[in-house]
């Protein structure tokens, strides 16, 4: 197929987008941790964009997109051979998903979703993991579980693509295999020192709504970028995801003044990104009111969530798993309910839309592949990160603060008093 | 009558107020401060220059307490801020010649 001018440049501007979602991601987290760890939450999120962009680049992309099999890709696309070549058409994307950007795009663009799917489980580790220990599991949980999920569900020969099962954005992909190694990351890693007797109050929560802007304003280009063109499709996708995160920010909220008494802005925060994480696997495939539906559904669902963690007793930090196991499962089920061919003829009809339940079984098996890789994979790679250089700052650096302890560096300098010393000339 | 002042290492605030009211303690005062012992501070870097810095986080807490009660929360504060290790600050105890409640004029031991 023609390359289309149109597509190509809705797709650029995409791509652009979903790669500021990562800062705005660290912001999102940084201001929920204490002020002493500030540097080393960014830190995490924007160290992600060198390491994945270039692992990405050398041969993760050929993993993830190459011509393999169900399971895993190959090494033909290794070191952008041929991606740069206007005639290449990659593997599976022919006939009815046949695109018309140039490869090379949807490489860049498929490259910023593997920039933020690892950088969301920070999150969770927040607080007390080593950065040496923070930057080797990135390198390998991309290699290792990242890429044969992507391929499965993303890619037109992987195996849950071709099973029928349905991911418009990265439901199973980003949110749910994020959120379930978070959680298997976490067990590893064991809870911050005095969790959870001792308060561990968010530092700058303005820090935290400029940082959901910023992941909302980038989500349109997760999302609507996904048509791979400038049509009808995507704008359905803008809207939808637009909507989602509105009904899920009031969902959370109503939960939280009638359990809570008020009406917080971390509320805010939180449930507009749980329904933003919930309308990624739909974003494509419905339409009309359901993104409402589907939002506040999940707005609620995870603000209920969260309270798990205190209940089971693991410490994840800032709700990765409370806001992105939780809503990408509650956005890939839904699906089956709310998806329309009317919307999307290469979708499935749903539930609603008279499809029946054949939909809903393939949701299941993605959600669960996605599921038992994910949590296996990344448990027993922790487990061998802690015993080769171990996962954990020493509890003098975690009091001290990670900023100082790991980076050598403070996040807010204020005043004269406590000048610095050079040493040395 | 006498003012208890302890500088303790900030993640152990929460263990010295709940030993003080424990003890009865009906108020105190803490404040964020920065300052050095014996303990060493840290190195930061900017642009590959090395810097010194020497003063290290502490919390600063004030008790005012009756004569007889003084030694008994100074035990108590030192013992829920020792971890033994360097850095654990000090406790002093100063004479106090009056206290006045500000709200109603009440001066002395009926002011603690």
């Amino acid at each position: 197929m023609e390359i289309d001018s149109g597509n190509t440049a809705w797709v650029l501007v995409s791509a652009a987008l979903v790669l500021f979602m990562t800062p705005g991601l660290a912001f999102f987290y940084g201001g929920m941790v204490r002020s002493k760890n500030v540097l080393n939450m960014l830190m995490q999120n924007f160290f992600c964009m060198g390491l994945v962009s270039v692992l990405w680049a050398a041969f993760v992309f050929s993993l993830a997109f190459g011509d393999g099999g169900g399971w895993i890709g190959n090494f033909d696309f290794a070191g952008l051979k041929d991606v740069g070549n206007a005639e290449t058409v990659l593997p599976g994307y022919v006939d009815d998903f046949a695109m018309t950007i140039p490869a090379i795009l949807f490489m860049a663009y498929q490259m910023m979703f593997a920039i933020i799917t690892p950088a969301l489980i920070s999150g969770a580790v927040a607080e007390r993991m080593r950065f040496a220990a923070w930057a080797v599991f990135v390198a390998a949980w991309l290699v290792l579980v990242y890429a044969p999920v992507a391929h499965w569900v993303f890619s037109p020969t992987g195996w849950l693509f071709e099973e029928g099962a349905l991911d418009f954005a990265g439901g199973t992909v980003v949110h749910i295999n994020a959120g379930i190694a978070a959680l298997a990351l976490v067990l590893v890693l064991g809870k911050r020192r005095g969790w959870p007797g001792e308060a561990m109050p968010p530092h700058s929560l303005p820090l935290t709504l400029l940082g959901t802007g910023i992941l909302w304003f980038g989500w349109f280009g997760f999302n609507a970028g996904s048509a791979l063109g400038a049509n009808n499709l995507a704008a359905q996708a803008l809207v939808n995801t637009h909507l989602a995160a509105a009904a899920a920010m009031l969902g959370w909220l109503i939960v939280e003044k009638i359990k809570g008494g008020h009406a917080t802005t971390l509320g805010a925060a939180s449930g507009a990104v749980a329904g933003l994480v919930a309308i990624t696997p739909c974003a494509g495939f419905v339409g009309g009111m359901s993104p409402i539906i589907i939002g506040f559904v999940a707005g609620v669902l995870c603000f209920l969530a969260i309270q798990l963690k205190t209940r089971f007793g693991y410490d994840d930090s800032l709700d990765v798993v409370g806001v992105h196991l939780v809503g990408g499962i509650v956005g890939s089920l839904l699906l089956a309910f709310f998806a329309d061919t009317a919307v999307n003829s290469l979708g499935a009809d749903g539930i609603f839309a008279g499809g029946g339940t054949g939909l809903l079984g393939k949701q299941l098996l993605a959600v669960g592949a996605t599921l038992v890789w994910s949590f296996v994979i990344t448990f027993v790679l922790a487990k061998v990160i802690d015993a080769t250089i171990g996962l954990r700052a020493k509890p003098d650096e975690e009091s001290e603060g990670l900023d100082v302890s790991q980076h050598a560096e403070a996040g807010y300098s204020f005043g004269e008093f406590g000048t610095m010393g050079r040493v040395g000339k | 009558m006498k003012l208890v002042t302890a500088i303790i290492k900030p993640f152990k605030l929460d263990d010295v107020k709940e030993a003080l009211r424990g003890l009865g303690v009906q108020g105190m005062t803490v404040s964020e401060v920065q300052g050095f012992g014996r303990q060493r501070g840290h190195t930061e870097v900017y642009r590959g220059a090395e810097y010194t810095v020497d003063f290290v986080p502490k919390v600063r807490v004030e008790v005012l307490l009756d004569d007889s009660e003084a030694r008994r929360v100074v035990d108590a504060i030192v013992t829920a801020a020792r971890t033994d290790k360097i850095g654990d600050g000090k406790v002093w105890i100063l004479p106090v010649d009056d206290i006045i409640r500000i709200r109603t004029g009440e001066a002395g031991h009926d002011a603690l």
